[in-house]
């Protein structure tokens, strides 16, 4: 709805946000505080920024400062040459690409298997019945107890890995798909019979349609277990990856060696995030917003 | 209709009949819980009655189907869909060609006004104009009964009053039968032919209002002696059934 003219020009911030508290001044400081309020965009990247300068500024005082042995927490810069090092003349490269591998196809067979059966089970009450219980309750036994049962199967390759992930990110993958497409409205189902829908366009043309954003959301957040399940997979048993070299540098005291290998993980982690984030815009252009 | 829940069975709806005449516009008001809703949702097939059935033109209704429209009261766009394909919707299910689809849809809509927000996401739209792309998908399908649950009781009152008139153009030219569910007095003697009024648990037709009111109406006849009278009279016929006890207990959602 339009607002007449002649009131913005009688009260021009009043007529703009009328809403009650810090809005009726609208000032940066009462954004900042007001609750929900959104904030300039060049702030929230501000922030996003100073959160990083303060972690690794801490982390420099306390280094550079001397505070702590550098053999137990070495210097920002140590672990920066220590990390281009790695790259430049160790292979390390090698191993972020098996880490890759091992994560982009455990989680790739996981999401192929998990989203399809997860919208089976929210859309029809028959496949819950089914499959509900029993994934529900191996979601409980951690992926990570599988482990020595995998080496025994899989051997200490790349199918073991790959497995550790599946089993890790299948299950609560499927359970929470199930939840995306178990909570489309009734309205919109109901609406779609009215206008002509056989069972199987209200199944395709909105149960489907309806679930995609929140099935992307939810691979955006599989993919994070998916980094956990391959580095314990790693430290168990591997000869590459980066849980592996991760391992490796701990038996030789290579402390800042730990730290570039978490902190590479954590880099890629984002990426993927970002990645995800990207393809939701791109994807789902009608989407209020992206959940966190 | 008789809803089994956990504490018991629930009585919702006893022995209403409602018979709508072709081209008839007719508003079912009643007290929050007077099963309103659940007597147009059997309508529309999507509720099963335990008693009794429904009929369209002679023929009995087995379930949901697009001879009968249905406008809800929240707003029920795929949001997914552009403004264009939501209209497009009913039709593409019958895979009615495109050609025919489109003209269906850019008719509907220019006579909407919503023209130059075809191509818009649902999101874009203000409640009002969501609630005309409803009507519009609902039209697309050329049904025979346009069922409308509360379809303006979440707009403001100036966009509610406008959307109320427009309705009634909607109607005048294409001269479909239309059963309205409201809660608002005003609105079912404004829009309506006939009104029916409930009482409540178990829901039952209480009186069956003609109104008299010469169309085409206008927002001035609201204030009309004429107006006021059937308003009182409605009025009473649906308190006189809450009594005092009905009161204290918690009333049930409509």
């Amino acid at each position: 709805m339009r607002t007449a003219e002649g009131e913005s020009t009688e009260a021009p911030t009043a007529a703009r946000d009328s809403r009650p508290g810090g809005a009726r001044h609208p000032s940066l400081v009462s954004a900042v505080f007001t609750p929900k309020e959104p904030i300039p965009r060049a702030l929230a990247i501000g922030l996003a920024l100073a959160s990083f300068v303060v972690v690794i500024g801490a982390w420099a005082i306390v280094a550079y400062g001397g505070f702590v042995e550098p053999f137990f927490l070495p210097s920002p810069g140590t672990v920066a040459r220590t990390l281009y090092d790695m790259f430049a003349d160790e292979g390390f490269a090698h191993d972020v690409w098996a880490s890759f591998y091992r994560i982009g196809l455990g989680f790739l067979i996981a999401s192929a298997v998990g989203i399809p059966l997860g919208i089976a089970i929210g859309s029809f009450r028959a496949v819950q019945a089914f499959f509900e219980p029993i994934i529900a309750a191996v979601r409980y036994m951690p992926a990570s107890a599988f482990i020595p049962l995998l080496i025994i199967w899989f051997g200490i390759a790349d199918t073991e890995k790959i497995a550790v992930i599946y089993i890790g990110v299948f299950f609560p993958l499927a359970l929470m798909i199930a939840d995306v497409s178990a909570n489309v409205p009734k309205e919109l189902v109901d609406i779609a019979y009215t206008l002509g829908a056989s069972r199987w366009q209200v199944f395709r043309r909105v149960l489907l349609p309806a679930s995609w954003p929140g099935v992307l959301d939810n691979m955006r957040i599989g993919i994070g277990w998916a980094w956990t399940y391959l580095i314990v997979a790693e430290l168990v048993a591997a000869s590459t990856g980066i849980g592996h070299v991760i391992l490796q540098a701990s038996r030789f005291l290579e402390t800042e060696k730990i730290i570039a290998g978490i902190i590479t993980i954590g880099i890629l982690g984002l990426l993927s995030d970002a990645l995800f984030r990207w393809l939701y815009r791109v994807l789902f252009p009608y989407a209020e917003r992206i959940a966190r | 209709m008789v809803f089994e829940t956990r504490t018991g069975s629930v009585r919702a709806l006893d022995d209403v009949t409602v018979e709508v005449d072709d081209a008839h516009f007719a508003c079912i008001v009643g007290a929050s819980g007077c099963g309103k809703s659940t007597l147009l949702n059997i309508m529309a097939g999507l509720v099963r009655p335990t008693e009794g059935t429904v009929e369209v033109a002679g023929e009995p209704v087995e379930g949901p189907g697009p001879d009968r429209g249905m406008v809800f009261q929240s707003y029920t766009l795929f949001p997914w869909l552009r403004v264009r394909e939501n209209v497009e919707f009913g039709p593409s299910l019958k895979s009615t060609p495109k050609e025919g689809r489109r003209r269906i849809a850019d008719a509907l809509l220019e006579e909407m006004g919503l023209t130059e927000f075809a191509r818009a996401f649902p999101r874009e739209l203000s409640g009002g104009m969501k609630q005309r792309v409803a009507i519009a998908r609902a039209l697309a399908n050329d049904p025979d009964v346009l069922l409308m649950d509360e379809p303006f009781g979440a707009l403001d009152a100036l966009t509610r009053a406008g959307a109320q008139r427009f309705l009634t153009q909607i109607w005048e030219q294409h001269r479909r039968t239309i059963v309205f569910v409201t809660h608002d007095i005003d609105e079912a003697i404004y829009l309506g032919d006939t009104v029916y009024v409930m009482s409540r648990r178990p829901g039952r037709i209480r009186e069956v209002v003609e109104v008299d009111i010469p169309r085409p109406r206008s927002l001035d006849d609201i204030g009309a002696p004429r107006f006021g009278e059937l308003k009182h009279h409605i009025l009473s016929l649906i308190f006189d059934d809450v009594d005092v006890e009905d009161v204290a207990a918690a009333p049930a959602p409509s």
